[in-house]
């Protein structure tokens, strides 16, 4: 089991987490929210706890929870830019429908 | 599918309920638009990858307006209906128009309303319009570049802008459809830029030379509230001026140029900005015009502009002095506005105030900048608030009471929001109505203050003079806007007024204000406790008036009628003529003295009538 985050994506949380002055990575997960069910999770992580899994992606660490690593194996994280919008994106295969706007998922 | 930002931890919102918030720099000759994402906060910019949106608005017939670049690019040939500039209008009423500083190349339509309206092919138009048009430009930049609706802005404004400039202001963000979390003073988002909110205290002196206003504003900031010291500055003073004096440099090497030649200004004018800003990084710079050749050295333009910039440290001098601080007090300096990246600028502010000035965001960025981060934090997406910003009354806000003296609800440099109730009462007997006069200013009496506004509470139940219990609450909300409530409190009868004053202060008033206050200390002293002995004066006439016309005749012999009514006339005389409070407050004495037996005698006589007829037990 395992997610993969692109260089792009690995490089602009490297300077947001140096811009915000403290965290050891980023924490991925998922939560039950939305229209479609459920919802990433993408924040600034400050500590590791016992269970969770961590990747390091171009000297970042990426923490996720067992549980979501669940929903979220084999997914990509990218940065990307669509018009004047720039952000991460998650390439999820597990994702089977998600709501229009793709702000939430089901599996 | 979406493109998501990193949330603080714990933080992360459900899908379709972010809250995306910007802060917005609107500024006389640009505005900007900042968010923070993932965390950071930065400006946003537009398809051609450019931050600054100049604040022009072209107007046309029959298509709807064009905002910055585009604008722009019509000031030449269409300069009545390009409007620049217009924050210098904001708040002001027609009478504002001849003292507001700058020229202002419009044609103003004749109205009856006191917003001075200004005449375009579109019809007329006022500030707040022009600028809600800049501000629709704004939120639909920072939409596009969101993926989503933004829930809230932080507006940044000068320190100096009054009640009536900021209530335009929000009046533009209303008519630009947007939510205004909180306007900040530019000075104060400079600070939070820097992150100087994060210190328990400092005093920052923050330099802010723009396009064409210079204004330097002293900050205190202690236990995370920005109290403003003092702003002082120059409204037409700018980068624009550096060109200018560029460019009458080029005219005067041209062997024959032609006074007055329109065109030629404006091309050297062009020529003259891209010297400065090569000169930021060069030593010379080569000037080519037609035949002509020149170069210009880094030396030569600070001697240009050398008188220039030493205007701005004299307002420094002066901002200080206000303060009344020291320039080694200062603990920090801002440097904002597009023109302090000129180097000869920085040094002689380096050496004005022995310390090595902040410089590092950009200069035109660093205001927006701080309000996206404050406005981040009003949208609630951190997590333990990690500073609630507080920013300050400028003038002490009052009611009117008799005589005219102004009794101060709310004291100036008091944290805002605030609210502060105070409880009055009638004057005279059977009073059903109380007028609210409310009032900004340090002076005690009300022609010295600044009238804000006036309403009357209706409906209170006639009672004895004193008797009624009006309580008067005064509202401040985060941006400084007041609301005044007024409540009888045996009725609950109440009535209100929101503060909208027509005309505005400028920022040498409120020193001038300020000032006078301290200057006048001693006399207005005198003056109140004058205008409180007369005050007291009508006050035992009345009530003696009001006894001796309710009581039959069989209290007072004739004789002591007599007695009464003289001593009655001789106090009215002496509250007329003399000009000193001891002798009224003697006056006021000998007739107390002299009516004693009388009062005595209304005392027992209500006491028998209260107890007549009744058992000694049901007392």
């Amino acid at each position: 089991m395992g997610i993969t985050m692109t260089e792009a994506a690995a490089s602009r949380v490297k300077t947001f987490i140096e811009k915000r002055g403290k965290g050891v990575g980023l924490r991925l997960g998922v939560k039950t929210m939305g229209c479609s069910g459920m919802g990433y999770v993408i924040e600034f992580a400050d500590e590791v706890d016992e269970q969770d899994e961590v990747f390091e992606f171009h000297n970042v660490k990426v923490i996720v929870d067992p549980k979501s690593l669940i929903y979220l194996d084999g997914t990509e994280v990218d940065f990307t830019r669509e018009g004047l919008n720039e952000g991460f994106k998650f390439n999820n295969p597990n994702e089977k429908d998600s709501c229009g706007c793709g702000e939430s998922f089901t599996v | 599918m979406a493109l998501l930002q990193i949330s603080e931890p714990g933080m992360t919102s459900a899908p379709h309920q972010h809250r995306l918030a910007a802060g917005i720099d609107l500024g006389t000759t640009h505005s900007l638009v900042a968010t923070v994402r993932s965390g950071s906060a930065d400006t946003l910019a537009d398809s051609q990858q450019q931050h600054l949106l100049p604040s022009v608005v072209h107007y046309s017939k029959d298509r709807p307006p064009l905002v910055g670049l585009e604008a722009l690019a019509k000031a030449n040939k269409d300069p009545l209906n390009t409007l620049a500039s217009v924050k210098r209008l904001m708040g002001r009423g027609q009478n504002d128009l001849a003292t507001i500083d700058g020229h202002l190349p419009y044609q103003f339509a004749e109205t009856d309303s006191s917003v001075p309206r200004i005449q375009t092919v579109a019809g007329a138009v006022s500030a707040i319009e022009v600028s809600a048009e800049i501000l629709k430009a704004l939120r639909q930049r920072a939409e596009d570049s969101l993926g989503d609706i933004l829930s809230g802005v932080v507006i940044t404004v000068p320190a100096y802008f009054d009640d009536a400039q900021r209530e335009a202001t929000r009046d533009a963000a209303k008519l630009a459809n947007l939510t205004v979390y909180r306007l900040i003073n530019e000075p104060t988002a400079a600070a939070i830029a820097y992150g100087l909110d994060q210190q328990t205290s400092g005093t920052i002196a923050v330099y802010d030379l723009g396009g064409g206003t210079f204004d330097i504003s002293i900050l205190r900031l202690s236990k995370g509230v920005f109290e403003v010291l003092s702003t002082g500055g120059n409204s037409a003073l700018g980068g624009d001026d550096f060109d200018y004096a560029i460019a009458e440099w080029i005219l005067q090497q041209l062997p024959n140029a032609v006074a007055d030649d329109q065109a030629l200004l404006r091309q050297c004018l062009t020529l003259a900005r891209q010297a400065k800003e090569t000169l930021s990084h060069h030593e010379t710079t080569e000037i080519t015009l037609d035949h002509w050749q020149g170069t210009l050295s880094r030396t030569n333009f600070e001697a240009l502009i050398a008188p220039l910039v030493k205007k701005t440290l004299s307002s420094c001098r002066r901002a200080l002095r206000d303060a009344k601080l020291n320039k080694d007090e200062i603990d920090d300096v801002i440097l904002v506005g597009g023109s302090t990246r000129v180097p000869s600028v920085r040094e002689a502010v380096n050496a004005f105030f022995e310390r090595t000035a902040h410089s590092k965001l950009d200069p035109d960025k660093v205001v927006a900048i701080g309000a996206a981060r404050q406005a981040d934090i009003l949208a609630g997406n951190k997590p333990d608030q990690e500073m609630l910003l507080l920013d300050v009354i400028p003038l002490s806000l009052g009611i009117e009471m008799m005589g005219g003296l102004v009794d101060k609800v709310i004291h100036r440099n008091t944290a805002i929001p605030i609210t502060r109730a105070q409880e009055f009462t009638t004057f005279k007997d059977g009073q059903t109505a109380l007028s609210i006069h409310i009032l900004q200013g340090e002076r005690e009496t009300v022609e010295t203050n600044r009238s804000l506004g006036k309403f009357v509470l209706h409906g209170i139940p006639p009672m004895v003079a004193g008797a009624a219990r009006i309580k008067v609450t005064f509202q401040v909300d985060a941006d400084g806007l007041l609301n005044v409530d007024a409540q009888e409190l045996t009725t609950g009868t109440r009535s209100n007024i929101e503060i909208k004053p027509s005309y505005g202060l400028t920022d040498n008033e409120i020193e001038t204000m300020l000032r006078s206050s301290i200057d006048n200390a001693q006399d207005d002293v005198e003056l109140r406790s004058l205008r409180e002995q007369q005050i007291e004066a009508r006050r035992t006439l009345e009530a003696l008036n009001a006894a001796m016309e309710s009581d039959d005749e069989t209290l007072l012999s004739e004789e002591e009628r007599q007695q009464l009514y003289a001593g009655h006339s001789e106090l009215a005389a002496t509250c007329k003529t003399s000009e000193d409070s001891e002798v009224i407050k003697a006056a006021i004495k000998k007739l107390e003295k002299s009516a004693e037996f009388y009062v005595e005698r209304r005392m027992n006589s209500s006491v028998k009538k209260a107890m007549a007829g009744q058992q000694i037990n049901d007392i």
